[in-house]
């Protein structure tokens, strides 16, 4: 199949739905809902007074920030707990407990500690994708295969080259995945918290705009790009899963 | 000739749920140094845990292992064990495995040195390429190469040619004579193939059902290039095959 003929059916099923929408906003006369035209003008109108890179770079950049942080606690962190029995032990059950605690149920507490700034969004974007990453790494420890480690021990190499040249790599994929998974939930967050108290960012952009006088076209118009930076970031993990280093982990795909 | 390893009457047994099962119980033997024994043995009889006694990754439960005359008490890069389903590290090229084992000596022309052995293997011109990319003969070679070029004493072949076809295994037969015929190694080597046993070995040693103990042992005065089917060959086969319990060899 060629590349056209893959995306064919869910590009019909878009201009469907596109369509569909449009047909029914049309028939009921809807004064509030807009058509995709009118969603179109509205963003057209936001990229002309530079408003809409305004609120994506500062969405971004709370993410980039928040997910930067995660990364820098939750691999060393994980790599320890999945290595040393002791820390997985004590520090699992903890992280069981605290993982499936939704981020949008820590608005109150990081209000309350980190107030209504930029530290909010950031602290939230942090807890939300450090536990994945912390559990997909030590879950890439545990799974390395006795073989590798044997072998590694019998060519009798120094620690450093066992964590750098066996250890790392052969829990890299895992990390990607848990990347991946981390940067995904960071991005649905971070919209959601600056929907609370900001001045700024696309979760800003949608709640003003309902508030300032219901501008629905601007809602769906940011609404619609959330979902395609969204795919994006996706796209960026996908490409770190297509590094010739990491390939033999998802050999499936090829 | 000298005695490289010496194996003193080792036992091991792993708990069960009625008490412990037996797997190796008391068995010698020794290697002279350059010398290839291979031991034969039926499935299941303990020889994998019996080589990781001899290489050293499992401590046995009574006895003991001593290379050079010294005990044995860990896994060690003079000798290197390659297994069956083989170990070359699937996130590092073949280049990168090959250097593997040279981390630690600084002022060595590693790359140099791994690229030279590669092309001992007939890998020349795939250093770059990632085990994914290779076949599974490819990928016996790479382990091959990459256990070489730290110039072990001692290479502990586990079934090591089992997982390939029919024709690979002997090409890889003949690739592993031809080269210990350049490299001197003691090589210990086990099998449950009798034909591999007499094509590769100086000695044969054939184990006992579990708990497994030494049953026979068969000088191979043969010269090499051995011919499979030449009659001394299939006399020994015939020999071996009825210390196993198969009374006819065809």
């Amino acid at each position: 199949m060629s590349r056209l003929e893959r995306l064919l059916p869910s590009v019909a099923v878009l201009s469907a739905l596109v369509g569909a929408w449009w047909l029914v906003v049309v028939a009921t006369g809807s004064v509030i809902f807009p058509t995709p035209w009118q969603v179109v003008t509205g963003a057209v109108e936001l990229v002309r007074d530079g408003t809409l890179f305004e609120h994506i770079g500062a969405s971004l950049a709370r993410v980039g920030i928040g997910f930067a942080l995660a990364v820098v606690v939750a691999l060393p962190l994980g790599l320890w707990m999945g290595w040393v029995r002791g820390a997985y032990v004590t520090f699992n059950p903890l992280f069981q407990i605290l993982r499936p605690i939704s981020p949008i149920a820590w608005i109150p507490i990081a209000i309350l500690w980190f107030g209504v700034g930029n530290a909010s969004p950031i602290f939230l974007i942090f807890i939300s994708s450090v536990f994945p990453m912390v559990v997909q790494t030590t879950a890439g420890v545990h799974t390395i295969e006795r073989r590798y480690l044997q072998a590694a021990q019998n060519f009798g190499v120094s620690r450093a080259t066992l964590f750098r040249r066996v250890i790392i790599p052969a829990v890299l994929p895992q990390i990607i995945v848990g990347m991946r998974i981390g940067l995904g939930v960071a991005w649905l967050v971070v919209v959601a918290a600056e929907m609370i108290a900001l001045r700024s960012g696309l979760g800003y952009l949608i709640i003003d705009s309902r508030n300032a006088g219901n501008r629905y076209d601007l809602v769906i118009a940011g609404m619609i790009i959330i979902g395609l930076i969204g795919l994006m970031l996706d796209g960026v993990m996908r490409l770190l899963e297509s590094l010739k280093s990491v390939r033999w982990r998802y050999a499936h795909q090829n | 000739m000298r005695t490289k390893i010496e194996v003193h009457d080792v036992a091991k047994a792993f708990p069960a749920k009625d008490g412990a099962l037996g797997v190796i119980d008391g068995v010698s033997f020794s290697v002279a140094d350059g010398e290839t024994v291979v031991i034969v043995g039926p499935s299941g009889c303990g020889k994998t845990t019996l080589m990781a006694m001899v290489a050293g990754f499992v401590r046995p439960d009574r006895g003991r292992v001593l290379t050079d005359g010294v005990e044995r008490v860990g896994p060690s890069p003079n000798g290197i064990l390659i297994s069956q389903q083989g170990s070359v590290f699937p996130w590092l090229t073949v280049r990168q495995n090959l250097m593997f084992g040279l981390n630690g000596h600084p002022g060595l022309d590693k790359a140099g040195l791994a690229d030279h052995y590669a092309a001992i293997v007939g890998l020349k011109g795939f250093e770059a390429h990632y085990p994914h990319e290779l076949s599974g003969g490819m990928l016996k070679r790479a382990e091959l190469a990459r256990a070489l070029v730290v110039k072990p004493e001692i290479l502990f072949m586990d079934e090591p040619f089992s997982a390939l076809d029919a024709l690979m295994n002997l090409r890889m037969r003949n690739e592993l004579l031809r080269i210990l015929g350049e490299e001197r190694h003691t090589v210990l080597l086990i099998t449950h193939d009798v034909e591999e046993a007499i094509h590769i070995a100086d000695r044969v040693l054939v184990l006992s059902p579990r708990p497994a103990r030494l049953q026979a042992s068969f000088d191979v005065r043969i010269p090499h290039p051995r011919k499979l089917t030449s009659p001394e060959v299939q006399e020994l086969r015939v020999a071996i095959l009825r210390e196993l319990g198969v009374d006819r060899g065809d």
